[in-house]
């Protein structure tokens, strides 16, 4: 819903808009007063927020020593759920991709997911809505997400997986449940999901059969029981009130805990929920390290940080923080083709822009990827998509890989949060680490030893 | 997040095997609360005596001796006896609660010790650690009694620390263990601090108990408390309140948080899981039910 | 590391029925040690319906017979906890007591039976198979249902069938608040009072075949009720577009 503004003449003519009352807000009222209906879209929160762009690596020179771009080692590789199970995954990046379903998803688009995460070693997640066996085939590490919904969900394929995510929030919308508009609900969704075909579906906010971390804690137990103690199990939360939840999480049995920002994306949610609920990724994972290294897990229950992540800078500085993988979904969509300027035209003729289209829960997405409809679905190529997406994570990773032998590490987990600075007050503050060019962590006394 | 569990036994023959009953009800809650444990122990003669009245205090780096001198020279006390129970000790003298309640808090008022429990028929007890082995630091197993509760915690927001730990008991022989979370204990927290209560810690458990004993010290009987707290209380709990002559389970609307209650001639006991409650004596005749929301379930000796 | 000590499992034969019968005593065995036998039994395949499993002392553990996936009938002797026959395929679990929360939980086929009563969200999100609580279930019973069959012979308590989108929940005795809230295409059966409908749930004719569909579940939960003492219950339909009057 969200159209590029023209600012042509408004200014020159002395039109002064209010900042309070600006023309999306405008917009946004006009719209709630006709309709009646809250403003359901895609995508993550686009406000700004602090971010990992106010943050910079402190590459060596002469008191510490960097290595040799391309010649001199600089591993990628993690490891994830070791803790209790039986068969941890081993990924060759620290680049996972999302939970994004099919239904949210095209098939192709799953499958180009999958394409390009096997590719390049990595794992791809299933999402609301069950297991196609398109994405099993094409994908080396599953991992299927176990939702308040429960839609598709059955132990054939929880034992099909390779690893098992039990979510309880994302951080498009901490506290609230999944939705899905009727466009999305074709036949073979609607059967997936066991729902009447093109209904408007809205999936529950908590699971139906436990309630906290005490409950938790036997939930996961008997997912090991059925599944032999034989795969990692995962929590994802949505950031909000994140060290409780991650020492939580961990107390309850987790192998990985999955932290997922505000900035994380969504099919369709409430746009109040995506701009007001959560908190941005880059406060979330100090808190989420804090709560790890407290109760002596930090690196043995891993952690995954999601929501913003667009480069190898930002997956260097969320390692570097303490995370021990990233994951993507906005990203990856992008990857695939989502919001080309290939597609402007139509972008144009559904009321938005290449670069600004969030209507993900409309279906008629011009790129295929966020759809059900067979012909724009059969836009994507998904053997030409998962390589866009495997050279995406490449890309990543080599990026990651040169700023981290630039701080001299030879492993990119090496990086520490002592390599970064922080550009502003507030991701100095929310980072925990020191302002550029000063010692001053907001909110932290100085030490003795500060020497400027 | 919890395991709670407790026991109100209506056979006197039973009285001696207290203890015996409660650990192992408090050792299968212990995967619930792997944290922190507590118990609240009615009648056990290693710490209360008919015409004595007892406070338990976490007296943290203050020495037992500090204590007992000084209460020594209170000459209205009369003779002073000390028990110690792990992390917990409990002081008692032949006098009123609050009496002996001031000549304490008096001489612990800055060192950062706390009283965790008062009265003429309680002892609070707890600690932080694994929830087994808490009860062999209590040596548990040998308490005597007519009532107990105990809790296990895995700590959500508050820290984890003896005085986080449940029990709370906040007035005389009134003790409550709680599982859930309260979704506006700030709120309440700040208008029970306007009316002058102090709390003890950021828990918000203890708001439940502090708006219990303010609502039972205006005159409300332990049943109507219970039921003044489901209006004002938003979230999730299940809670088992007890006092010198009553114990009560209660659930909120939604009542996701688990509780079973069994009941037999002998006792009615109450816990989070069945799994405390197979050891019992005679369980395979009790009658078992899970409480309805918003329902208050009160016993009265 | 999950294999039984040879003492635990006492495997006899019972000529009249051919079957052998396992016992495993849980007050020796540990839940792991008993899913694991169980599991192992069930990829052996073939013979597996010829055995009957019996587990002794429960004592109210969780996760009992979860995952299991073979025709196998396994028989618990006491109440048991939380996720007894969790995810259930083609097994048949009877419990002689009450159960814990989320029994029988995203059952997909096969049989569970309960003699007591069970707790909270028993059959959530079952896509299949036949579970029959013959006491009380307590709230959220069938909740988010996707297709399993629900037989209650007493009363159920608040939330229960909620969102329930497929199969069948049948209650002889009462409904608690708020029966069937968001319901999708799952029928409800309620032989006694309900004490409140959830938005969207509302009363609706019996039509011959509910009659022939509920007289079947009966039967097959060995219920000796007259189909015409029920009333059903199901979706009006209204939430399933979200529009000005339900955007909820």
């Amino acid at each position: 819903m969200t159209s590029a503004n023209t600012d042509s003449g408004t200014a020159s003519s002395g039109l002064r808009e209010s900042a309070t009352f600006d023309r999306a807000t405008i917009h946004e009222i006009q719209r709630a007063a006709e309709t009646g209906v809250y403003d359901i879209r895609g995508w993550g929160a686009k406000r700004a927020v602090p971010h990992f762009d106010d943050l910079l690596l402190l590459g060596a020179s002469m008191s510490r020593y960097p290595l040799e771009g391309y010649r001199e080692r600089c591993d990628t590789d993690v490891v994830l759920g070791d803790r209790h199970a039986k068969f941890p995954l081993h990924l060759q990046i620290p680049v996972t991709i999302a939970g994004m379903s099919f239904g949210a998803l095209s098939a192709q688009a799953k499958e180009a997911l999958g394409r390009g995460a096997s590719e390049v070693g990595t794992s791809t997640t299933t999402g609301d809505g069950g297991m196609t066996a398109e994405e099993r085939g094409q994908s080396k590490h599953l991992v299927y997400q176990y939702l308040p919904s429960r839609y598709g969900m059955n132990p054939d394929d929880l034992r099909r997986a390779d690893a098992i995510e039990i979510v309880l929030g994302q951080g498009a919308k901490p506290g609230g449940g999944g939705m899905l508009l009727g466009q999305k609900i074709t036949e073979r969704v609607a059967g997936m999901r066991t729902l009447p075909v093109g209904v408007d579906q809205r999936s529950a906010c908590r699971h139906p059969d436990w309630t906290g971390p005490d409950d938790l804690e036997i939930k996961i137990r008997e997912l090991r029981e059925i599944t032999d103690w034989e795969k990692p199990i995962y929590v994802k939360v949505g950031a909000t009130r994140t060290y409780f939840d991650v020492a939580l999480a961990v107390k309850s049995g987790a192998d990985v805990v999955v932290v997922d920002g505000m900035q994380g994306g969504t099919a369709a949610t409430q746009e109040v929920f995506i701009e007001h609920v959560g908190i941005p990724t880059l406060a979330a994972i100090p808190q989420a390290v804090q709560a790890l290294q407290e109760l002596g897990m930090h690196r043995k229950v891993q952690l995954i940080v999601s929501g913003g992540v667009r480069n190898g800078a930002d997956l260097a500085k969320c390692l570097a923080l303490g995370a021990d993988a990233v994951s993507i979904g906005t990203a990856a969509l992008i990857a695939l083709g989502d919001n080309s300027p290939r597609f402007a035209e139509e972008y144009r003729a559904l009321g938005s822009e290449a670069g600004f289209y969030d209507d993900y829960q409309d279906g008629r997405d011009p790129a295929g990827i966020t759809t059900q409809d067979p012909e724009l679905s059969a836009r994507l190529d998904p053997v030409l998509g998962g390589r866009r997406l495997a050279n995406l994570l490449r890309v990543m990773t080599m990026e990651a890989q040169t700023l981290a032998r630039a701080c001299g590490k030879a492993h990119v987990h090496n990086l520490e949060p002592e390599d970064l600075v922080a550009l502003t007050i507030e991701a100095a503050a929310m980072a925990r680490v020191p302002l550029a060019g000063t010692s001053w962590i907001p909110g932290r006394p100085s030490r003795d030893g500060d020497r400027w | 997040m919890c395991g709670i569990v407790g026991i109100q036994l209506r056979d006197e023959t039973l009285y001696p095997n207290l203890g015996a009953l409660l650990t192992p009800m408090l050792c299968h809650a212990a995967h619930r609360g792997p944290d922190s444990a507590g118990v609240g122990l009615y009648g056990d003669a290693r710490y209360t005596r008919p015409g004595f009245s007892s406070i338990s205090v976490l007296l943290g780096e203050v020495e037992v001796s500090q204590v007992t001198t000084a209460l020594a020279r209170d000459r209205d006390l009369g003779a002073v006896e000390v028990t110690a129970a792990g992390p917990t000790t409990v002081i008692r003298a032949a006098t009123e609660p609050w009496t002996l309640e001031r000549g304490v808090a008096e001489i612990l008022d800055g060192t950062g010790a706390i009283i965790i429990g008062r009265g003429r028929e309680l002892a609070v007890l707890k600690g932080t650690g694994d929830p087994s082995a808490l009860a062999a630091t209590f040596d548990l197993t040998r308490a005597t009694g007519y009532q107990g509760i105990a809790h296990t915690r895995m700590a959500t927001e508050s820290a984890v620390t003896s005085a986080h730990s449940h029990p709370f008991s906040v007035a005389a022989d009134l003790c409550l263990v709680h599982n859930g979370s309260f979704a506006n204990h700030a709120t309440i927290r700040r208008q029970l601090q306007a009316e002058g209560h102090v709390f003890d810690s950021d828990n918000d458990s203890e708001v439940g108990a502090r708006y219990l004993a303010h609502k039972l010290s205006e005159g409300s009987d332990l049943e109507k408390a219970l039921r003044q707290l489901c209006d004002e209380f938003d979230g999730f709990y299940t809670l088992l309140v007890t006092t010198a002559d009553s114990f009560a389970v209660v659930r909120d609307a939604i009542a996701c948080k688990p509780a079973v209650i069994a009941q037999t001639d002998s006792w009615v006991a109450m816990a989070s899981e069945y799994r405390s409650l197979a050891g019992l004596p005679g369980i395979d005749q009790a009658r078992l039910f899970e409480p309805e929301p918003e329902e208050v379930y009160l016993w009265q000796r | 590391m999950a294999t039984l000590t040879p003492t635990d499992p006492q495997p006899t034969t019972d000529r009249r029925a051919e079957r052998t019968t396992k016992v495993v005593d849980l007050a020796s065995s540990s839940v792991r040690e008993l899913n694991q036998a169980l599991h192992e039994s069930s990829s052996t395949g073939g013979e597996s319906s010829a055995v009957e499993w019996v587990i002794t002392n429960p004592q109210g553990e969780h996760a009992i017979a979860c995952g299991l996936t073979e025709p196998v009938h396994v028989r618990i002797e006491g109440h048991v906890g939380y996720y007894c026959a969790g995810m259930n395929q083609r097994a048949h679990v009877e419990v002689r007591g009450n159960a814990g929360v989320g029994l029988a939980e995203n059952m997909m086929s096969g049989r569970v039976d309960v003699s007591g009563d069970a707790s909270q969200s028993a059959g959530a999100t079952g896509h299949g198979g036949l579970l029959v609580i013959n006491g009380n279930a307590a709230a959220r019973c069938g909740i988010s249902m996707k297709g399993i069959d629900i037989v209650v012979g007493g009363n159920v308590g608040h939330m229960s069938a909620f969102m329930a989108q497929a199969g069948r929940l049948v209650i002889c005795g009462d409904a608690g608040d708020a029966l069937g809230d968001s319901l999708y295409e799952a029928h409800l059966y309620v032989r006694g009072t309900v004490k409140s409908l959830g938005a969207d749930c509302v009363a609706k004719p019996m039509r011959a075949h509910h009659h022939t569909e509920l007289a079947d579940l009966l039967s097959r939960a060995a219920m000796a009720y007259s189909t015409a003492e029920f009333t059903r219950y199901g979706s009006a339909r209204s939430l399933y577009n979200f529009h000005v009057d339900n955007a909820y």
